[in-house]
């Protein structure tokens, strides 16, 4: 895989960190966080993946010895989105509370935590 | 994926057999979760009490499975592959859980703690259909699930899952608008770290095309420690120190366990931080000791270990909110773990492990005492209960009594694991460590015992009103600083108790009676001593995993006891502890000479008090430079 997609991962982990540093709204904190997560899928996608080999579905088409790109990136990225989901809808909906609580969601003017 | 390992590994599968133990595991973790589906679904038709004894009665049980597999790893590791996928001459595409006795007995204290936290929750948390009970068996899943994962990848899943579970029990009271922000803090700053150990997680696999622990520990084995190598170590070992509370990834700590349910609090302070130190170390011994020296992490993990014990213990002696004065006791006493875990030899692994498990105990206890104080009188801070709670005998002496167990009193197992580890440090090179054991233990241990002074004896000046003319300056500053500190007026957890059920009373003494037991139970050290000896043993780890040897037989080390230098420091500790105490009561009655000497600690106070801000942006920020400082740490030695 070209070094390319690398630097794609890396850029959007820290440009989702990025945003959660700078961020002026709960809601931006956290698609933010799911920014710097797709770092880590676009990592693992290109870690398992090779120039000319086929899906990982094996059949009467396709025989066990053929060339595959790798399987088991590909079932870790599903997993991460699967968490990354969970995570982020639970994230949301306590963003909604504070916003229905406080009347803000900016991190700068929550100060009820401190010291 | 190379085809033949598949085949080989399906072989495998039409071969295997397991004994007993083999089975508990995926038990262990199956029955919570199940249950957890019962109540989520029937909870809203089951009426309270049948809720409160299906939840406390099956942690009850997962608690005596985790006690059946400790007493099966004596003789050697208990290994299951999932689905029968064993490894066959060595090769395996199958997912492990690997028990020693060291993550056995931490599923054991896990267990334990969720079924006390239940049982106090009894008559001490609303819960709405269930829901609450429903999420701490989710969060006792995750947490024994990540203790006996064999597998780099699934220790990520299962670290997001007790993830999940944990901001949702933080964030559970949603009428309180600091509870629902703790909660969200957790959860952004958790869930990142966790996502810088995916991204270290990705690049070591694409190293060694591994993700079971052994397996990368083979795969390892002859490699040079290229930056690569590095990197994902530290991106790995970053989310785990975050959950660690290791400074500067603290943060989140004192924030949450000042807003979550109290019985929650017990969990986080009394084992979930523990398993992020757990996580580092099992990472470091098994996967990267033959690629890294261990004199690189040794330096690295007693500094940063030193920095967390120093800034933990100096903002819990200045909180006034008793469960943040909490919190960073925690924070300071994780700092004592690493160093431990740090020496990398058998001594300092065991005195940690027996450190940990002493501190589960008490801390546990301290928290849940707490709880008492806020359900009777509605608040949790030192200042305002001045002296409210004098008529509370029973919970005051068991209150003094885990003080001091804090303060590291003999015969607490707390005690004992501190002098091992105290004695094991200075062993690996470092003469200061005593000291500071010594003086951590003393602050923590002091500023919970003058917080409990004021509460229950009504001891030392009223504070808020003893205002002395000519000390003007000095109470300004004071003013200032209390701006800047978080008072403890929560919201109340519960309708107001006029007495203190026994339901209450009842986990504090078997926390405490348990952490007694480690300290004075004949073969306790012996066998936190063989624990620590199969932990430190990776060869032993991946040779009984992946080529179903036999558990190689223990030396037979001199065993972790008590020892006559060690209590002396113990006892030390405690009477400093008792004078730090007296000094934080009565400060103000002190000659004005003294005083003036005390003025420069102010400003790093004041400073330590203001980067702790509660913004969510900062703590990224910090946790990104800690993640530089790592690096810097680990890498630039080797360069």
């Amino acid at each position: 895989m070209s070094v390319y997609a690398y630097f794609v991962a890396g850029w959007l982990l820290l440009a989702g960190a990025y945003g959660m540093v700078r961020s002026r709204n709960m809601v931006h904190t956290i698609v933010s966080l799911s920014v710097a997560q797709s770092g880590t899928y676009v990592l693992l996608l290109a870690v398992g993946y090779q120039y000319h080999a086929l899906a990982p579905v094996f059949g009467s088409a396709r025989k066990p010895s053929d060339h595959v790109v790798d399987p088991v990136v590909q079932a870790m990225t599903l997993t991460d989105i699967v968490v990354s989901a969970t995570v982020t809808a639970l994230l949301l909906a306590l963003a909604i509370q504070i916003s229905k609580r406080q009347g803000t969601v900016d991190p700068d003017e929550l100060s009820a935590l401190k010291g | 994926m190379p085809a033949g390992a598949a085949a080989a590994a399906g072989a495998g599968a039409a071969l295997s057999y397991s004994t007993g133990a083999a089975h508990l595991m995926p038990v262990i973790i199956a029955v919570p979760v199940i249950v957890c589906c019962v109540l989520v679904a029937a909870g809203p038709r089951l009426p309270r009490r049948a809720t409160d004894t299906l939840a406390t009665a099956t942690a009850a049980g997962v608690t005596g499975l985790a006690g059946w597999l400790l007493a099966a790893t004596r003789h050697g590791r208990v290994v299951t592959w999932s689905g029968g996928w064993r490894p066959v001459h060595g090769l395996s595409v199958g997912i492990p859980l690997i028990a020693g006795p060291l993550n056995a007995g931490l599923v054991l204290i896990a267990s334990s703690l969720v079924t006390c936290a239940l049982l106090y929750s009894w008559e001490y948390v609303e819960s709405v259909s269930g829901r609450y009970h429903a999420l701490m068996l989710l969060f006792l899943a995750g947490m024994d699930a990540f203790a006996m994962s064999g597998d780099v990848f699934d220790m990520f899943v299962f670290f997001e899952l007790m993830g999940a579970a944990a901001y949702a029990l933080t964030g559970m009271k949603i009428e309180d608008p600091t509870a629902v922000q703790g909660g969200l803090i957790f959860g952004v700053i958790n869930s990142f770290g966790a996502y810088l150990s995916l991204f270290g997680i990705g690049i070591l696999y694409s190293r060694t095309g591994q993700l079971g622990l052994p397996q990368l520990g083979a795969a390892l084995r002859h490699h040079q420690p290229g930056v690569l190598i590095i990197a994902s170590f530290v991106l790995i070992v970053t989310g785990f120190c975050v959950k660690a509370a290791m400074v500067p990834f603290h943060f989140w700590t004192a924030d949450v366990e000042a807003v979550a349910p109290t019985p929650v609090c017990v969990l986080f302070s009394g084992v979930m931080v523990e398993l992020g130190v757990y996580g580092v170390a099992r990472v470091y011994w098994v996967v990267f000791s033959p690629a890294i020296p261990h004199g690189d992490i040794r330096q690295a993990f007693v500094v940063l270990g030193a920095l967390t014990a120093a800034v933990g213990a100096i903002m819990c002696f200045a909180q006034r909110h008793l469960k943040r004065l909490l919190a960073y006791s925690t924070i300071a006493h994780v700092g004592l773990f690493l160093m431990g875990f740090a020496t990398l030899d058998p001594d300092g692994t065991a005195g940690a492990a027996l450190y940990v498990a002493g501190h589960a105990g008490i801390k546990s206890a301290l928290f849940l005492l707490v709880g008492i104080l806020l359900a009777r009188y509605g608040n949790v801070d030192e200042h305002r209960l001045y002296g409210r709670a004098r008529r509370d005998r029973l919970v005051a002496a068991l209150y003094f009594t885990a003080g001091f167990g804090l303060a590291a009193l003999p015969p607490f197992g707390l005690a004992l694991g501190k002098s091992v580890a105290e004695g094991a440090v200075p062993a690996a090179g470092y003469a200061w460590a005593p000291a500071l054991f010594v003086l951590v233990s003393a602050a923590t241990g002091g500023a919970v015992l003058r917080a409990g002074a004021r509460v229950f004896l009504g001891l030392g000046s009223r504070p808020g009103r003893a205002v002395q003319p000519g000390y003007a300056d000095a109470t300004a500053g004071e003013e200032a600083g209390d701006a800047a500190e978080t008072t403890g007026a929560e919201e109340r957890e519960t309708p107001g108790l006029s007495r203190v059920p026994v339901t209450m009373i009842l986990p504090v003494g078997i926390l405490l009676a348990g952490a007694l037991a480690a300290g004075v139970l004949p073969g306790s050290g012996q066998a936190f001593g063989d624990a620590a000896q199969r932990f430190t043993d990776a060869a032993g780890y991946i040779s009984q995993a992946l080529f179903h040897g036999s558990a190689a037989a223990l030396h037979p080390e001199p065993a972790v006891a008590w020892t006559a230098s060690g209590v002396g420091l113990d006892v030390l500790s405690a009477a400093l502890a008792a004078g730090f105490a007296g000094l934080g009561l009565y400060a103000r009655r002190l000659p004005p000479a003294l005083r003036r000497a005390g003025r420069p600690a102010r400003p790093v106070i004041g400073t330590l008090r203001r980067v702790h801000s509660g913004h969510v942006g900062d703590y990224v920020a910090w946790l990104l430079l800690g993640v530089a400082g790592l690096a810097a740490l680990i890498g630039l030695p080797l360069l």
